[in-house]
């Protein structure tokens, strides 16, 4: 393909190259490189998803099902276009109906398999003999640890979300022992996404230093 | 001496230490993360529960089975799941599955295309030539998200009719009769966000009851571990995750090469934290007195 030709690759690298620096130039202050870039990326992004969905969706599950004859799809069409007119303030209420009905279809959808995945399967994890015990018979401290653990941090937690009742006494000192384990929860997400903007720079500086400048392998 | 002189002499430091300007620190974090990389140098990792859950449940599948694969996620995930999609892949090619890709994000096919041809680069692959239709397909991006996983539960053809080069699902080999989900023998799922592992758990596992391992970005791992053990049969989550992953499963890549700068600019990031709090509580009674 065209694209795989050396020429445009060096292009490309150059391209992302520079963008890459103008975007990372935010990081001493706002200036305009970095305007530009953003710009740049934003109306692409949206160039890209538009040619994306017209011919990964609109072609193929619209305009083909018409040219064959099939005036069924028109129904989903019609709604299509109708969810556009709510760039018309004039008649924008005639959106909500096809909003209506992707509301309705996406809850229908989704909520038996949610209450499903999220409540029930949780429930049955969370249902466990706090003692463990090895196949041996042996009693195994570390697991029955982790699941006295486990218990009272769920226990605790709920209690913390239970407002009908002052959090004071013992119920306010057990609410409390939950913001605990919430405030670690929490910790442990914002680890984790620590670790996730650095695996993103580490992404780019690899990019800037194998691909473009060639100084590592 | 003054008992107050020692207070005196240490508070405008830690002072400055709290207000220190933020460019310091992206300065310290980019060389942390830089200086590693011009090094061949690996981190020995140890391999969390979910990550040897995860390549237990790979190992479990029996040579020459039917894997599909579900690359959901785009190119500025890559640097933590590519190299999670090149080893799941590195796996199937070493234990002749049939790998059937497709992708509920529009650039995921595009991702496991190079992905695949990453691992076929290994020198352990170098003798393995796989025929398209035959070994492995591509059937490319059906938009529709979770709605997608619940019609691959009943009708995969009607789902995907065509691969990602065009060609009629019914003249391509490695799909002859399969029909839905139920036909696989395991699937592994690289997800990025929305329609991802969330949606394969929720109609892929939960509805039609396929096996299934998922690699996550960190961001979205701390989600995904109560799905672990009935619904998920193992997480690989993030680049340590990514790094464990190549670890165990002897096909070192990226992420074990990244982990070391990783590490380091984890250790300047703890050393900040501890810096910020240590002259926030020393300073404290000053700020109070004032």
């Amino acid at each position: 393909m065209w694209m795989d030709h050396p020429g445009w690759v060096l292009f490309g690298t150059w391209v992302g190259a520079l963008l890459t620096l103008g975007i990372m130039s935010f990081l001493y202050k706002d200036n305009p490189v970095y305007k530009f870039c953003e710009a740049l990326f934003v109306g692409i992004s949206a160039g890209y998803w538009f040619v994306s969905y017209f011919w990964s969706n609109l072609l193929p599950k619209l305009g083909d099902p018409l040219m064959q004859g099939d005036l069924l799809v028109l129904i989903p069409g019609v709604l299509g276009i109708m969810m556009l007119l709510r760039l018309v303030p004039s008649i924008g209420w005639i959106s909500r109906w096809p909003l209506a009905f992707v509301v309705g279809f996406t809850a229908g959808l989704r909520l038996i398999t949610y209450l499903q995945s999220n409540a029930m399967t949780q429930l049955q994890n969370s249902v466990q003999p706090v003692i463990s015990y090895s196949a041996t018979g042996a009693f195994q401290f570390w697991p029955s640890f982790n699941m006295l653990l486990v218990t009272l941090g769920t226990f605790a937690g709920l209690l913390y979300f239970f407002f009908s009742k002052e959090h004071k006494g013992a119920f306010g000192t057990i609410s409390r022992i939950g913001t605990w384990f919430l405030m670690v929860t929490f910790g442990a997400a914002f680890g984790y996404t620590v670790m996730g903007r650095m695996s993103l720079l580490i992404g780019r500086i690899d990019f800037l230093l194998a691909d473009w400048l060639h100084l590592i392998n | 001496m003054s008992a107050t002189e020692p207070t005196m002499t240490r508070a405008p430091f830690l002072e400055r230490m709290m207000r220190i300007d933020r460019r310091v620190i992206f300065i310290l974090i980019g060389v942390a993360l830089i200086f590693p990389l011009f090094f061949d140098i690996t981190q020995k990792l140890p391999v969390s529960r979910e990550v040897q859950m995860a390549a237990d449940a790979l190992e479990a599948v029996p040579d020459g089975a039917l894997v599909l694969y579900s690359m959901d996620y785009d190119p500025p995930s890559a640097p933590e799941l590519q190299p999670m999609a090149v080893t799941a892949l590195k796996v199937g090619l070493r234990k002749k599955w049939r790998m059937v890709i497709i992708g509920l994000w529009p650039q995921g096919p595009q991702q496991a295309n190079l992905a695949l041809r990453s691992a076929l680069a290994d020198e352990e692959f170098k003798d393995v030539r796989l025929t398209e239709g035959v070994d492995y397909v591509n059937l490319g991006f059906q938009s529709g998200n979770e709605a997608v996983i619940q019609k691959m539960g009943s009708d995969i053809p009607s789902t995907f009719p065509r691969d990602y080069r065009g060609i009629p699902v019914g003249e391509i080999p490695i799909m002859r009769g399969i029909k839905n989900l139920g036909n696989f023998d395991f699937v592994v799922n690289v997800s990025s966000g929305y329609p991802g592992t969330r949606e394969w758990v929720q109609f892929g596992v939960d509805r039609f009851g396929v096996r299934m391992i998922s690699a996550s970005t960190a961001v979205q791992t701390t989600e995904m571990f109560p799905y672990v053990g009935r619904q998920l049969a193992g997480l690989v989550g993030g680049m340590r995750g990514a790094a464990e992953f190549e670890q165990i499963t002897s096909t070192p890549g990226r992420a074990l090469k990244f982990m070391v700068g990783q590490s380091v600019a984890h250790v300047v990031v703890i050393l900040f934290i501890v810096i910020g709090n240590v002259a926030y509580f020393a300073t404290r009674k000053s700020r109070r007195d004032k």
